[in-house]
């Protein structure tokens, strides 16, 4: 038996093609949806990877350093490092902001890390050029994603820093790549006031009586020189030895340094249970919206191109043809039409819109496959309701009166 | 007479009930023998249609009875269970439009019938072929049926009808869209396939032009059915 289907998507195959192809952009869109829910989970685990930490001590009481803010001093890491099972630890801020470089500027999330070298906790685990921070000051490692080259000078609030050396995927969960600046340059950009707020700040202690005693000398200039330090970090970041278990070790800093600690399963669910909860239930909807109006699309097509041979089909029926004969040329057609989509909507979230979108998109083979199961599924679905059409069309139209 | 085709007996055809009640078919009797082409005539609402539905097993009728050469297809109910095959395997249609299919060529427009059959598609599309070149058709088997003229057209249609050799063909204003020349010679191939593959033909029609080639003619009026012999002119 000839593919009957087959026949007439050869006959018309420039309107095949072409509802295909509106239809597979829809598809596109689905796909890079996935592809973009995908990414965000991706750049939070990205984050925690890259951060080489097994734990991370923050403020008592909060979600930070990520989902909420986290102030901690910056001399806490000496006890955890005394800690039983703790193997390195070290301090680390946070900040994202507009880094500028030139005329232009790029939102980043400045990340301010120990001295130390590749494998401290913090540290960019890798470079694709250039070399590691070496100085104290004013030397930054930046992603590629933030388009700054080695030798670019870049400037992070009143500072200017030279780009010593690249790397790659280190993102914050928002996306955003990350720029690696000195840890105490970091907290300057964080914590310091500007000059004018230190003057006022110096005027307002200097005429407060409780801070300015003639009889105790010393005393104004002790108060301000504590009032223009920075002592405060966002975390530190703990990586533990291989007796130790990071339940227990997380379970001890607890109870001893009384400050909160997570572990790397709770720190994976609040970047991806708590901080991108939202935005991956937006994108959710979309996807059923989306696959809602794919389905409708289809639908509407099937229904139309089967109005369009309701005497074909009249005439089919009147010589002979099975029911299952007709709803199988229906069907196929309805499958092909979503394969051209598919095919048509992979190539275009692949080549068109991932590279191009602001956002890391990342485009699973898996999701692809139950996509293209999905696509097949809703296509199969949609031609129900022409397929019943079909089979309701009475023989005798074929025959006149 | 030769052996009949097709034998009605008394059918009758109703449609609603009770004091609506229409009866379209008040008794039909016909007798077309294997190789004769007859002619059905009558005015629009006579019943043309409804009879031709019956014939061709798409309504039931509400009584009488119906053979289709020796088998009883129809006794005051269906003695046949697979109406649908029955349609495919022993009745011919041919269609006021020719109503092909648009994306299957000349070949597998006539081929599908036997396919839908089960017969092997190289067979069916051998089948096919040697009867386009009895419709001297055959140089047409690769075009598409947008590109036949109207009497081409008509002629894949007999062609399709005639294709699983069935004992009776229903042919429904089968020249209604052509000029005189090519109604006659659709009417003339009728004749010859008729004559060539034993096959009875009933041929409703409204076209003056065709009506005195039929020997017989069939005149149905308020769902009864009246014989009178045609003028069985030739076709030249």
């Amino acid at each position: 038996m000839i593919s009957l289907a087959g026949r007439d998507i050869m006959h018309a195959w420039g309107k095949f093609v072409f509802t295909g192809l509106g239809l597979g952009l829809l598809i596109g869109v689905t796909l890079s949806m996935a592809g973009i829910y995908r990414g965000l989970v991706d750049d939070g685990k990205a984050l925690l990877d890259n951060s080489g930490a097994d734990l991370w001590v923050v403020q008592q009481n909060t979600l930070g350093p990520y989902a909420e803010s986290s102030s901690i001093y910056d001399d806490l890491w000496r006890g955890i490092r005394n800690m039983p099972g703790v193997e390195r630890v070290a301090n680390v801020t946070y900040l994202t902001m507009q880094v500028r470089q030139g005329e232009r500027d790029v939102r980043a999330m400045v990340t301010g890390i120990t001295a130390g070298a590749a494998g401290t906790p913090g540290w960019p685990p890798y470079l694709v050029a250039g070399r590691q921070i070496t100085r104290g000051h004013y030397e930054a490692v930046a992603d590629v994603a933030t388009g700054f080259k080695i030798g670019d000078s870049i400037q992070i609030r009143r500072n200017h820093y030279s780009v010593v050396g690249l790397t790659r995927r280190m993102v914050s969960s928002g996306g955003d790549p990350m720029v690696f600046i000195p840890l105490k340059d970091a907290q300057e950009a964080q914590f310091l006031k500007d000059n004018d707020a230190i003057l006022q700040q110096r005027r307002r202690t200097s005429a407060n009586p409780a801070f300015n005693r003639p009889q105790v000398p010393g005393l104004l200039e002790a108060v301000i020189a504590s009032q223009s330090t920075n002592t405060y970090v966002n975390a530190v970041l703990v990586q533990i030895d291989s007796i130790h278990s990071a339940d227990e070790v997380a379970e001890a800093i607890r109870r001893w340094k009384r400050l909160t600690v997570y572990t790397r399963s709770q720190m994976e669910e609040i970047l991806i249970g708590k901080l991108i909860a939202t935005s991956a239930k937006q994108i959710g909807m979309f996807l059923v919206i989306l696959s809602i109006v794919s389905a409708a699309i289809v639908a509407f097509i099937i229904y139309t191109l089967t109005l369009g041979k309701i005497r074909e089909i009249a005439v089919l029926k009147l010589i002979g043809t099975k029911n299952r004969t007709i709803a199988g040329l229906i069907m196929q057609q309805a499958i092909a039409l979503g394969l051209i989509g598919f095919i048509v909507g992979k190539i275009t979230a692949t080549l068109l819109m991932a590279p191009i979108f602001p956002k890391y998109v990342l485009l699973e083979p898996l999701d692809s496959v139950f996509g293209l199961f999905a696509v097949i599924i809703i296509c199969i679905f949609s031609s129900i309701i022409a397929i019943r059409a079909a089979l309701k069309v009475d023989p005798a139209e074929a025959v006149g009166g | 007479m030769a052996s009949h085709g097709i034998l009605i007996e008394g059918l009758k055809k109703s449609y609603g009930r009770g004091d609506t009640v229409v009866d379209a078919l008040k008794g039909v009797d016909m007798q077309v023998a294997a190789g004769e082409v007859v002619g059905l005539v009558g005015p629009s609402g006579s019943g043309k249609s409804t009879l031709l539905k019956c014939l061709g097993a798409v309504i039931e009728p509400s009584a009488g009875r119906m053979t289709l050469g020796d088998q009883v297809i129809y006794a005051d109910g269906w003695q046949v269970k697979d109406l649908r095959a029955l349609r495919r395997d022993r009745i011919g249609f041919i269609f006021q439009a020719p109503y092909l299919i648009p994306f299957l060529d000349v070949t597998d427009n006539v081929a599908l019938l036997p396919m839908l059959a089960g017969t092997p598609n190289a067979q069916a599309r051998q089948q096919a072929m040697a009867l386009l070149q009895a419709l001297d058709i055959e140089h047409r088997a690769k075009a598409m049926p947008a590109q036949l003229s109207g009497g081409e057209q008509q002629r894949v249609a007999i062609a399709r009808g005639l294709v699983n050799r069935p004992p009776v063909i229903l042919a429904d204003e089968p020249t209604a869209p052509l000029d005189s020349e090519r109604a006659l010679a659709v009417i003339r191939i009728l004749n010859e396939m008729a004559h060539k593959f034993e096959t009875a033909i009933i041929v409703v029609t409204h076209d003056e032009k065709i009506i005195p080639t039929f020997k017989r003619i069939y005149h149905i009026r308020d769902g009864v059915t009246y014989e009178e012999a045609g003028e069985g002119r030739s076709f030249a």
